[in-house]
């Protein structure tokens, strides 16, 4: 038999009872469906993460007060931890392949302007921040290379904040109360949007001691270190480490590296994509039951069909080939129609939420249109197997 | 061209055995045309398939065409039902989404036939059965005489040696069991070999040779 008469001849069946095939195939695509949208979902937000975390550079890494093991935060160890403090950003500025390092403190207070207020974010940091984050500036300037311990007491306004405060007033050499503290306007910054939900334009940046007497803290939260992206990590790493090291006598600080923090971010939105895929394909061994069902019922109801086939020469793998087929071919539509109707409802979201963060993932489509042929192969081969089985006479006497 | 040789077929029905065939010899030679006749459960049938392939013998040998085919396996059975055997069934067993066409066609799509040498094939027999105007028409379309007659084209489109035919005329009215008698004849006379098996006494006396069963033996052979 040739190829392309098996096909025809399974076509020919499966297209003879179309509303069961139909039904049948259905069951296939709501489970490629769900996994082609529920899979673009995963990988959406997953890029969405990414870039989120990438905008100001991959060659970053942050310090922080404590040290991390993998158990989190030993509270033996805690005891003796030393606050990160603006002279340990400091000396880091020295530290090999270091462009810049910034301390950085935040939170959240009142701001009061020309009879206005209004609570925001307040990023107290050294005045390398803008550059380090390629921030830009608007009007004036960002915060002054003032000594890190005495700097004077100036304020930089985010683009929401300056317009909710000034409107389209110039804000420049205004003095503002932060907190209780006076400040002096010095800078108006470009407008950012969010990173991960936090509006970065709510802001105003003061310079870091500021900050540290603002919040009444002992220490910064963390230092940021932008270096050479042409170095390699780990010296840097090192670099850094034997610097905190001398200066602090014992290990209770945290390195993490960008790229650190991309990967475990990575691995948990992967899982989280495994994991619907998953539930998806929970959909499609649903829809893989349906395939054996209504094999099942067509090996019974073709009984003297099979038997016909077999007196005429049919061996009994053609037989077996024969409703594997229909299987697969059911199995295939349903997964071809799936895919469609997931690029369908997904440039829909797309249309409606166009905020939504959707990408289809090649891998997942190419895997579940495989696996939704797999499994009308696995739902198929019981039945076909029944069908090969069939003594020729006895299928024939059946009617 | 067949040679039954001692054949026994047992039926095992719950601890008693039935003697389908009991020690049968029989030798049929090319172009002959056979009738099998005699009471019900005799077995007219089981040595219909036997002679078919359909069917494995319990005991004994048959000669098909000079090879024992009494133990061949599976595969091997199909592959000679293809090429030496053509069936006629009572009930016609076309297969009802095809057109008769498609039905004819059907054993030259199984050995692989390019589809145009089989299309031309399979016109040729629906031709020589009278069914050039019905090529189309699916079963449920087509009357009982002429459904067996796409049956029997679907039986000859292979050129088999001999023809089996197990009450072609059982499901039919007089006279479409006449038409499908006389073309069954005429292929006979073509130089095919024709075995019935009938209830009907005259369709019996035409044969040229007239086997009679009973009880699993052959109890008459008489030819003209
Ligand atoms: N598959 C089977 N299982 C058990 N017994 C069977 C089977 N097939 C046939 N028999 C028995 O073998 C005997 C012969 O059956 P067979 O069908 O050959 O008779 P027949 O001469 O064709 O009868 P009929 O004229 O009614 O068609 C009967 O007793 C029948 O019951
Ligand atoms: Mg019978």
């Amino acid at each position: 038999m040739l190829g392309r008469d098996i096909v025809r001849f399974t076509l020919r069946s499966v297209l003879d009872r179309r509303l069961r095939s139909v039904l049948t195939a259905l069951g296939i695509a709501v489970g490629v469906t769900a996994v082609v949208l529920l899979t673009s979902i995963g990988e959406g937000l997953n890029r969405y993460v990414v870039e989120q975390f990438t905008q100001f550079g991959t060659s970053t890494l942050a310090i922080n007060p404590g040290k991390a093991t993998t158990f989190g935060i030993s509270p033996g160890v805690l005891n003796s931890v030393r606050p990160l403090s603006l002279e340990d950003a400091e000396a880091l500025q020295r530290a090999p392949h270091v462009l810049n390092s910034v301390p950085a403190v935040s939170g959240s207070a009142s701001v009061e302007a020309r009879g206005r207020e209004r609570t925001v974010n307040v990023f107290a940091v050294g005045p390398e921040f803008d550059r380090a984050f390629k921030f830009d500036v608007r009007l004036g300037s960002f915060l002054p290379a003032d000594e890190l311990d005495r700097p004077r007491p100036v304020a930089v306004l985010g683009a929401t904040a300056y317009e909710e405060l000034y409107g389209s007033a110039n804000p420049l050499n205004d003095r503002v109360r932060i907190g209780g503290d006076r400040y002096r306007i010095v800078g108006v910054m470009e407008a950012k949007g969010d990173m991960l939900g936090i509006d970065l334009d709510d802001t105003v940046y003061i310079p870091a001691a500021s900050g540290l007497t603002l919040f009444n803290r002992e220490g910064l939260h963390e230092i940021d270190v932008l270096y050479d992206e042409n170095a390699p990590v780990d010296e840097v790493v090192a670099g850094i480490r034997r610097i905190l090291l001398a200066r602090h006598g014992s290990e209770d600080f945290t390195i993490t590296t960008q790229q650190q923090m991309l990967d475990v971010l990575g691995s948990i939105l992967n899982v989280l994509t495994v994991g619907v895929a998953a539930l998806g394909g929970i959909s499609l061994l649903v829809g893989g039951v349906g395939i054996f069902t209504i094999m099942t019922i067509a090996v019974r109801e073709r009984t003297g069909e099979i038997g016909l086939l077999r007196a005429i020469g049919a061996a009994r793998s053609r037989v077996s080939a024969l409703f594997l087929g229909e299987a697969m071919l059911l199995s295939g539509f349903g997964g071809a129609a799936g895919l469609v109707l997931g690029f369908v409802v997904i440039a829909v979201v797309e249309l409606v939420y166009p905020a939504m963060p959707v990408s289809i993932s090649l891998t997942y489509v190419v895997l579940s249109l495989a696996v939704a042929v797999l499994i009308g192969l696995i739902a198929g081969l019981l039945p076909a197997r029944t069908a090969s089985r069939l003594e020729p006479l006895e299928a024939l006497r059946t009617e | 061209m067949m040679l039954l040789e001692q054949i026994c077929r047992d039926f095992q029905v719950g601890d008693q055995i039935v003697h389908a065939l009991d020690h049968v010899d029989l030798s049929i030679a090319a172009g002959e045309y056979i009738s099998v006749m005699g009471p019900s459960g005799s077995g007219k049938s089981t040595l219909l398939n036997l002679l078919g392939l359909l069917d494995r013998s319990t005991s004994g040998t048959y000669w098909l065409n000079g090879k024992d085919v009494s133990r061949l396996p599976d595969n091997e059975l199909a592959e000679q039902r293809q090429l030496n055997i053509g069936f006629i069934f009572q009930s016609f067993h076309l297969i009802p989404r095809l057109s008769a066409l498609e039905n004819v066609e059907l054993p030259l799509v199984l050995s692989g036939e390019t589809p145009k040498q089989r299309r031309e094939r399979a016109r040729e027999v629906l031709d020589a059965v009278g069914l050039t105007a019905r090529v189309d028409h699916r079963p449920d379309q087509l009357s009982g005489g002429e459904r067996q007659r796409v049956a029997i084209g679907r039986a000859i489109v292979m050129k088999p040696s001999v023809l089996l035919a197990d009450e072609p005329t059982g499901n039919l009215d007089s006279r479409s069991g006449q038409e499908v008698v006389d073309i069954l004849e005429s292929l006979n006379r073509d130089g095919i070999c024709l075995l019935v098996v009938t209830h009907d006494a005259e369709l019996g006396q035409r044969a040229r040779r007239r086997l009679a069963m009973h009880d699993g033996k052959i109890v008459g052979d008489v030819r003209q």
